[in-house]
């Protein structure tokens, strides 16, 4: 596998770490425990634990650790490998500069 | 037709012609008590003991492709017992048990081969844990030897020891560890099942479940609709698939491993070796080959092959072992889908829905695994309790902070 990182260019795969899905979004327990400490433990359960385990396009997370150490997220098949578009993750600093223009 | 010396000797005086199919080829019937999913080495071993222990006949096992075309025919073929946690320790060793008297129970030669297994350390900290380990097992009446390197020398004088940055100090050895033909398991299960009345099936894919208020009835299949008593699933590396048929999200996340085997040599390497500073195993399978492997790729998969990081890094653990590896070249390397779950161990249980059952979760572990996996899935399915050596390996563990983490890497499946 080559991954088209949107700073670095095509790069082997090695370079990068795996995280996983990039769906689960980990609940906020301020939120969630609103309505008692059941749905927020159920909430929180469902994020650790459970897993689509997609097969076919999955949107996951992956780490350029070999090059620019962003957090990219990545359009995969996890049936034939292969990728589609690659972007910046929410959030990490990468994103933060492209959008203040630096 | 009972396997033995005199009906070999019979076959090979006229010219091999006597030989009479293994299994049957049935269609399938309308109904069975029980559907087992999955016709590997979990699925056959399970209809097997589900007549052979519970007297549970009516059976079909369905495959989707031919028996054994998963990871029954993918992995390295080592069986061992050398687990230190509850729940896996006994588990493990009624597994190993069983492997022990396997070939006269089936009349199948499985060429299960007791050649040892030495789990390599190297350092102080490492030699702590192996004790622990080793100990562990003894306490449970599962023979561990503690080595040091000069023992290790004199069996295996080939490795590396003198590494600086990985120096040999020893290792933990279960002589009862060893390797078995993998096929072989999956055909003599699938004959001895055969003659007990099991229905195998194969190239039957389940495409969905049926259901009656809500139990699930039967399932739908590409050889069409089969209703069942009760229905197992033993599907791993495709569990998620096979569950979302029934609306099920499980803690099971699907990776790919894969495998490596050198052209054959004369016979090298006594019994299995793991190197114990990096992901490393080797052992010499009865042709000659070197079989070896190491870490996951690392990334979901349904693609049953890999990339070439992993090779680069399998190699370079077998170099650091074992220099002169370099010297035998490759001849063959596939990858296999592992089910893996979120604390590395597996699922044996009755799932939320009425009339499936649920095996799964086998991570790279499944080959060991394969009778008492069997053994404890047919009396799940039989008597609707777990089997008391898998009554920890339940589905509901997760939510109840009660895992099985022999690794200790938490819920990050591709670390385990």
């Amino acid at each position: 596998m080559r991954i088209a990182c949107p700073f670095c260019g095509e790069r082997e795969s090695g370079e990068f770490t795996y995280l996983g899905d990039a769906s689960p979004k980990r609940p906020n327990f301020a939120v969630d425990s609103v309505a008692g400490p059941e749905p927020a433990e159920d909430a929180f359960y469902d994020y650790v634990y459970l897993r689509d385990n997609v097969a076919g396009v999955m949107r996951e997370y992956w780490y350029h650790g070999g090059g620019c150490r962003s957090w990219l997220i990545a359009e995969r098949n996890t049936v034939t490998h292969e990728f589609g578009s690659v972007t910046a993750a929410p959030g990490a600093g990468a994103t933060k500069l492209a959008q203040a223009g630096e | 037709m009972k396997y033995s010396i005199f009906s070999l000797a019979k076959a090979a005086l006229s010219g091999h012609k006597g030989w009479t199919r293994a299994w049957r080829d049935p269609a399938p019937k309308n109904h069975y008590d029980v559907v087992i999913i999955g016709g590997g080495g979990h699925g056959l071993a399970t209809a097997y003991f589900l007549a052979r222990e519970y007297g549970i006949r009516n059976v079909a096992v369905l495959e989707k492709g031919w028996i054994g075309s998963g990871n029954a025919g993918r992995n390295t073929t080592i069986i061992r017992s050398n687990y230190g946690l509850p729940g896996n320790t006994g588990f493990y060793e009624l597994s190993m048990k069983l492997w022990e008297r396997m070939e006269q129970d089936l009349n199948y030669n499985a060429m299960v081969s007791q050649r040892g297994i030495i789990n390599l350390y190297h350092s102080d900290a490492q030699r702590d844990a192996f004790a622990r380990r080793g100990n562990t097992m003894r306490i449970n009446g599962i023979d561990a030897e503690l080595l040091d390197a000069a023992q290790i020398r004199k069996e295996l004088p080939f490795l590396n020891y003198d590494s600086a940055r990985f120096p040999i100090m020893g290792g933990l050895a279960q002589r009862r560890a060893g390797t078995a033909r993998h096929d072989a398991v999956v055909w003599g299960y699938a004959r001895a099942a055969d003659q007990r009345g099991v229905d195998i099936i194969q190239n039957c894919e389940v495409t969905g479940f049926t259901r009656i208020n809500g139990r699930i009835s039967g399932v739908e299949t590409t050889r069409g609709t089969i209703s069942a008593g009760k229905v197992g699933m033993a599907v791993a590396g495709n569990t998620s698939r096979v569950a979302a048929m029934a609306g099920m999200k499980l803690p099971i996340e699907s990776h790919v491993l894969q495998a490596f085997v050198s052209e054959a040599i004369k016979p090298l390497i006594p019994g299995v070796i793991t190197f114990g500073a990096g992901h490393f195993y080797i052992s010499q399978s009865d042709k000659g080959g070197l079989v070896f492997g190491g870490d996951l790729d690392g990334y979901n998969s349904y693609a049953q092959r890999g990339n070439m990081p992993v090779v680069e890094d399998v190699c370079e653990g077998g170099m650091a072992v074992m220099p002169m590896i370099g010297r035998v070249r490759m001849l063959r390397q596939w990858g296999g889908i592992m089910d893996m779950s979120m604390d590395g161990t597996p699922i044996i249980d009755k799932t939320p829905i009425d009339g499936l059952y649920l095996n799964a979760g086998w991570c790279y572990g499944g080959f060991k695994a394969t009778p008492a996996s069997g053994l404890a899935f047919a009396h799940l399915l039989a008597r609707d309790e777990p089997h008391s050596e898998a009554a920890l390996f339940r589905l509901d563990r997760f939510r109840r902070g009660a895992m099985i983490d022999e690794k200790g890497q938490g819920a990050q499946p591709n670390l385990h």
